[in-house]
């Protein structure tokens, strides 16, 4: 459904963030897409909705090129194309259903938006949405008034109004606490299968990633590591992907995950967040 | 930062070299040295035969104002209001003009680099000019009256707002606005829903605060015949009637203090 083919990104100081992508998405697969900070990621799914310019390569989405699109055409191309973001990028002052809304503002014309005035189906198809992620009740609250994991809810609301073919999420739960976290993951999931939609998911907890991914993509320095199954990711693949590190002291991934659904109180505890001893971090810059 | 270590070996450490220190002191006495020269050749140009009776003018000028001649007040209702019209109506019109000119100017909403030039220019000649300049030559164009009053304030009123506005435009935070471009909206609609709701406190207390400087500075509007309690300051201080320039002074004052009081309400009741 989306294909990157060859797929790079030179900022104008001459940093390559991108090299060389390749890479195809099939309807409803879930990606998840890591790597170190500074990786490219970023680049990477904003290339893909063009809020950052590929600077070569194709990007398609089910048959169009987007890399050359611009004015209406890359405006009705982005409706296809829901994101959410990691600081959740609502509009504090709006109000929770008018954050919702600006998800249709790529349907609705100037004059109806700013007089609010929304097609009543996407009325109801928010309300429909708000209920869905488990915030009926927020509806008339102002954005700000919200917790971090309510706001993130709203963001998916937001992304889910475009009626999107794709996701485009860029570190979720960067900014939650480990419960939330697996909420959110969770609810992006469960959406994803429910409407059949592709998501590539910039994230940079691995033990989430395995949990919730179909499929895992390693990315350094602007280029493609890995790519396959979250089963397949081994010590060695994390450090080809992020450099050395003492990978073994985290637990195996699958049982983690087993033994966080048991025990209520370990909620989401990281495997690399056990502490280490103090002669590894003394000796770790020295690597 | 220099760092040095002691005899004892223990690593010291000083805010600056000692080149720096010294670079330092010298600065500071070149800047006193300028000083006391600027004291001296103002000194040497003052009349002192003027100022050494300072005191007995100054005592005289206030024994003419005192007591005050309240009659003269109900003269000066008139003048007064048209003085807080030239001041409301000359800033809901600068606002209106700078809102549009503040979008353009931002770097993050230009359209072009161009318009944004163009823009700039528009700010930097409104605010290079004083609104009791504005009133002078508009008074030679319009001829005196009110209009020529509320049009100077206008025009000062764009660079004053069209600034602060574009600067908190260019401070906003730029993930909203990539939250709302992502959804396929137009640009008016980005303005609308990304920019627009983040840069609104600010506006609103710009404005008022804009307000406030603009009732002080239409008091004086009327010395050069631009209508407003300032036509009345001038006559009376042509005639020498000292007991009406007090009231007039008192009147002036209040009307200051109200409109502080009510900008600072609204601003805080705004922010």
């Amino acid at each position: 459904m989306l294909t990157l083919t060859g797929v790079g990104k030179r900022y104008p100081t001459g940093d390559r963030a991108l090299d060389d992508i390749q890479l195809s998405l099939p309807k409803g697969q879930v990606m998840a897409l890591i790597g170190p900070s500074g990786a490219g990621k970023s680049t990477l799914i904003r290339c893909v909705n063009r809020l950052v310019e590929p600077t070569q390569g194709s990007i398609r989405l089910e048959g169009t090129e987007l890399t050359t699109l611009s004015g209406n055409r890359l405006r009705h191309a982005r409706r296809s194309m829901g994101m959410i973001f990691q600081e959740y990028a609502l509009v504090d002052r709006l109000t929770v259903m008018e954050n919702v809304l600006s998800g249709q503002l790529g349907y609705v014309g100037f004059w109806r938006s700013f007089l609010r005035r929304y097609p009543t189906e996407a009325v109801a198809e928010a309300f429909r949405l708000l209920e869905r992620v488990g915030l009926p009740h927020a509806i008339d609250k102002r954005a700000d008034a919200l917790s971090g994991g309510q706001r993130q809810r709203v963001g998916i609301a937001r992304a889910l109004l475009q009626s999107p073919k794709l996701l485009l999420v860029d570190e979720p739960t960067a900014s939650l606490d480990p419960k939330t976290s697996r909420q959110i993951m969770r609810l992006i999931r469960e959406l994803c299968a429910e409407r059949e939609l592709a998501a590539i998911i910039n994230i940079h907890d691995v033990a989430l990633a395995q949990q919730f991914a179909d499929r895992i993509v390693g990315l350094r320095a602007g280029q493609i590591v890995f790519d396959g199954q979250p089963s397949e990711l081994t010590s060695d693949i994390l450090t080809t992907i992020y450099g050395e590190e003492e990978w073994d002291t985290s637990p195996e991934p699958v049982e983690e995950v087993e033994s966080i659904e048991e025990i209520g109180h370990h909620h989401g505890q990281r495997p690399y967040a056990t502490p280490r001893p103090l002669t590894g971090l003394a000796s770790g810059g020295a690597r | 930062m220099p760092v040095s270590t002691s005899p004892q070996g223990t690593p010291l450490w000083q805010r600056r070299t000692t080149r720096a220190q010294w670079l330092q002191y010298a600065a500071w006495m070149m800047g006193m040295s300028l000083f006391l020269l600027c004291w001296k050749v103002i000194s040497d140009n003052t009349m002192w035969v003027f100022v050494e009776d300072a005191g007995r003018q100054g005592s005289d000028l206030i024994s003419r104002m005192l007591p005050p001649r309240w009659e003269y007040a109900s003269v000066l209702w008139k003048p007064m209001w048209d003085t807080l019209n030239i001041a409301t109506l000359g800033t809901a019109l600068g606002i209106m003009m700078a809102f549009p000119v503040a979008f353009l100017a931002a770097r993050n909403t230009t359209p072009h680099p161009l318009v944004r030039s163009v823009a700039l220019t528009i700010i930097v000649s409104s605010r290079s000019i004083n609104s009791l300049i504005w009133a002078m030559l508009l008074v030679t164009i319009l001829g005196p009256g009110v209009l020529a009053g509320i049009i100077a304030i206008a025009l000062r009123s764009i660079g004053f707002v069209g600034k602060l506005l574009y600067e908190a435009i260019e401070e906003i935070h730029p993930t909203p606005v990539e939250a709302i471009s992502a959804t396929g909206a137009s640009r008016l609609q980005i303005m609308n829903y990304g920019v627009l709701p983040q840069v609104m406190p600010a506006f609103a207390g710009i404005s008022v605060y804009r307000w406030d400087i603009n009732i002080r500075e239409s008091t004086v509007l009327g010395l050069v015949g631009a209508g407003g309690i300032g036509l009345q300051l001038n006559a009376s201080i042509n005639s020498l009637a000292w007991n009406q320039v007090s009231v007039i002074f008192v009147m002036i004052f209040v009307t200051v203090l109200v409109s502080e009081w009510v900008s600072a309400r609204v601003r805080h009741a705004i922010i």
